[in-house]
């Protein structure tokens, strides 16, 4: 792509999200689709972390747990420490990211499948974790979580308390979107720097890789830190505006849809997650009026496409750039 | 001429197995040597102890006077000890130019936020890695193929990108196991040429080879190696009317030295 086109493709793509769907959301007058597509950008924001540690070679089914301590963090901060939101939420990434570098320190040296089990049971771990420490009050979760108050700095406010707004809805929208958008930035400019190209090298031959002198243990925590605190920061808004969390709130069936987002959009583009976490989110939706069947079409449909599309749905647009 | 790199009674046991017993030897600055042995005598294992991917059971190896075993393989090679494979090693998905680029890996000046940030020092970095690997490529005749995706390349020229790779590192001696294998005999000469290039160029180089003919006529010094124990050490000459060489190799061919 040329410059010209990608910025042109990047502002279109800004004015779908901040301006097209509000105003198209508030003439029809279908103000839950703000909290569909609110789902939709969290989970891309924590599917976008999962694909990060694909890019490094390793199978990662282990973000829910990141997105549940996430949402744990910003929650306990708020409520029992009576922290404004807005600092909770980079705290719950950085905790996650520390977290995840000390998890990850012993376990990135596991490769494949080994790696893959130990993540599952890491989500498995979180959520056995949040009930049975005391300062996540158990099975009861964390309930009435204050919803985010005013952001100011230099004595202007910033951001508005969410509490006064008459619609929240859109305001949560607006930061999940802002925030999706700064973490696939951050992913694309991580990917096309030469750090993409030395996750790359490790993703192909980590052996090799060392002999030219990559300190690829660094490298993998690095790596696997970032989706964690994509993970975690996701999570911090989803107990925001679901104004609580539970140990349930995030289960190893979320870890694997993070990964099956990645697989559907597609493993070799950036924003491949974002894809893939739309289709599959409407996609279940739309079969929900299948009843019964709705997971058996489902999982056929998911293997029929990883069968015929095993470089993900993206992989279309490339083929027919390239013939047309 | 002064040793460059000094290996003192290096042992590796894995488990009941000694793949390497009490080996000793020394290479020079600007020296080429080769290390022989039949198959399994433990050259390769030798290999992955220079350079840290193993760690010895006991002894050690020094580069200038310094202790270079026991570190992490990255340390090695940054320090400028850097091996070729055995099996060819490559960024299989990389293009050809892309997998020299990336083995500049220890040149960079820039951080890796400088990478991600795009500062001048990384853009600066990135401009001197092209330069370097076009030379590079030059140097082993793969510039045609720079644009090529790695896994295509047919196996001589996969060869020689595996050394391309390992001179991007810019070590000051390159280990490199086995590099004629599957060769024929053109390829072969014009590498055994390559390689002596790489030495006027003041590379000091390390290299195990089965093809003795080759090995004859680009080795200084030859190291031999049975059952994981040096039998014998000396110039293509002196080895090749070693009775203790002849008697190892016997039973496989009579050619197999060259003699
Ligand atoms: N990681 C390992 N674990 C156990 N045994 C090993 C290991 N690596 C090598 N060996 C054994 O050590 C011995 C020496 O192996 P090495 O690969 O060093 O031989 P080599 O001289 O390079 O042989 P070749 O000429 O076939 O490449 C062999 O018997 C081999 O089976
Ligand atoms: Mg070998």
């Amino acid at each position: 792509m040329t410059h010209n086109v990608k910025i042109a493709s990047v502002a279109a793509f800004l004015a779908i999200v901040f301006i097209a769907v509000p105003v198209l959301i508030s003439a029809s007058g279908r103000t839950d689709l703000y909290y569909t597509l609110t789902s939709v950008a969290l989970l891309s924001i924590a599917s976008a972390g999962v694909w990060l540690t694909f890019y490094i070679g390793r199978i990662n089914i282990g973000q829910g747990a990141y997105a549940l301590m996430g949402g744990y963090v910003s929650a306990i901060l708020v409520v029992t420490y009576g922290w404004s939101f807005w600092l909770t939420l980079p705290a719950a990434g950085l905790f996650c990211a520390a977290a995840s570098v000390a998890i990850g320190l012993p376990i990135l040296r596991l490769r494949g499948v080994y790696f893959a089990m130990v993540t599952l049971v890491l989500t498995e771990v979180a959520r056995l974790l949040a009930l049975a420490l005391p300062v996540t009050n158990g099975a009861k979760g964390m309930v009435s979580i204050p919803l985010p108050g005013a952001l100011s700095a230099f004595g202007l406010i910033i951001i508005p308390d969410f509490a006064t707004l008459h619609n929240s809805r859109l305001a949560f929208y607006l930061l999940a979107a802002a925030l999706m958008v700064a973490c696939f930035a951050v992913v694309y400019r991580l990917v096309h720097s030469r750090i993409g190209k030395l996750c790359q090298s490790l993703q192909q031959n980590e052996e090799l890789a060392s002999s030219i002198g990559v300190n690829i243990a660094y490298l993998r925590v690095i790596a696997y830190a970032v989706s964690s605190f994509f993970g975690g920061v996701a999570g911090a808004i989803f107990a925001a505006i679901s104004q609580s969390i539970y140990p349930s709130s995030f289960t190893v069936t979320d870890s694997v849809n993070f990964m099956l987002n990645c697989f559907l959009g597609g493993l070799g583009y950036v924003f491949g997650p974002m894809l893939g976490t739309l289709v599959l989110y409407f996609g279940w939706d739309l079969l929900f009026q299948t009843g019964q069947f709705q997971l058996l079409i489902y999982s056929t449909l998911m293997i029929v496409l990883m069968l015929f599309l095993p470089n993900g749905l993206l992989s279309l647009a490339a083929t027919t750039r390239k013939k047309g | 001429m002064a040793d460059l790199l000094e290996v003192s009674a290096l042992t590796k046991r894995f488990g009941g197995l000694v793949a390497v017993n009490n080996v000793s030897f020394s290479v020079r600055e600007k020296e080429i040597l080769s290390v022989i042995g039949p198959n399994g005598a433990g050259k390769s294992t030798l290999f992955k102890l220079i350079s840290s991917f193993l760690r010895p059971t006991s002894g050690q190896v020094r580069l200038k006077g310094e202790r270079i075993s026991d570190l992490a393989p990255h340390i090695a090679a940054r320090k400028g000890v850097v091996r070729t494979f055995q099996e060819t090693t490559i960024f299989k998905n990389m293009s050809v130019r892309e997998n020299v680029i990336i083995a500049h890996h220890l040149r960079s000046t820039a951080s890796l936020i400088g990478f991600f940030l795009g500062t001048s020092t990384a853009k600066a970095d990135e401009a001197a890695f092209g330069a370097s690997a076009d030379d590079i490529l030059e140097l082993l005749g793969l510039s045609s193929l720079a644009g090529e995706i790695a896994r295509n390349l047919p196996h001589g020229h996969l060869r020689a990108l595996g050394i391309a790779i390992g001179l991007a590192t810019n070590p000051s001696i390159l280990l490199l196991d086995e590099p004629f294998a599957g060769m024929n005999h053109d390829e072969t000469m014009r590498m055994v040429a390559m390689v002596k290039r790489l030495r006027e160029l003041g590379l000091t180089i390390l290299l195990v080879e089965h093809d003795m003919p080759a090995v004859m006529k680009i080795s200084d010094r030859i190291v031999v190696l049975n059952f994981g124990e040096k039998i014998a050490e000396g110039t293509p000459a002196q080895i090749q009317n070693n009775d203790k060489v002849i008697e190892a190799y016997l039973g496989s061919e009579d050619e197999a030295i060259g003699l």
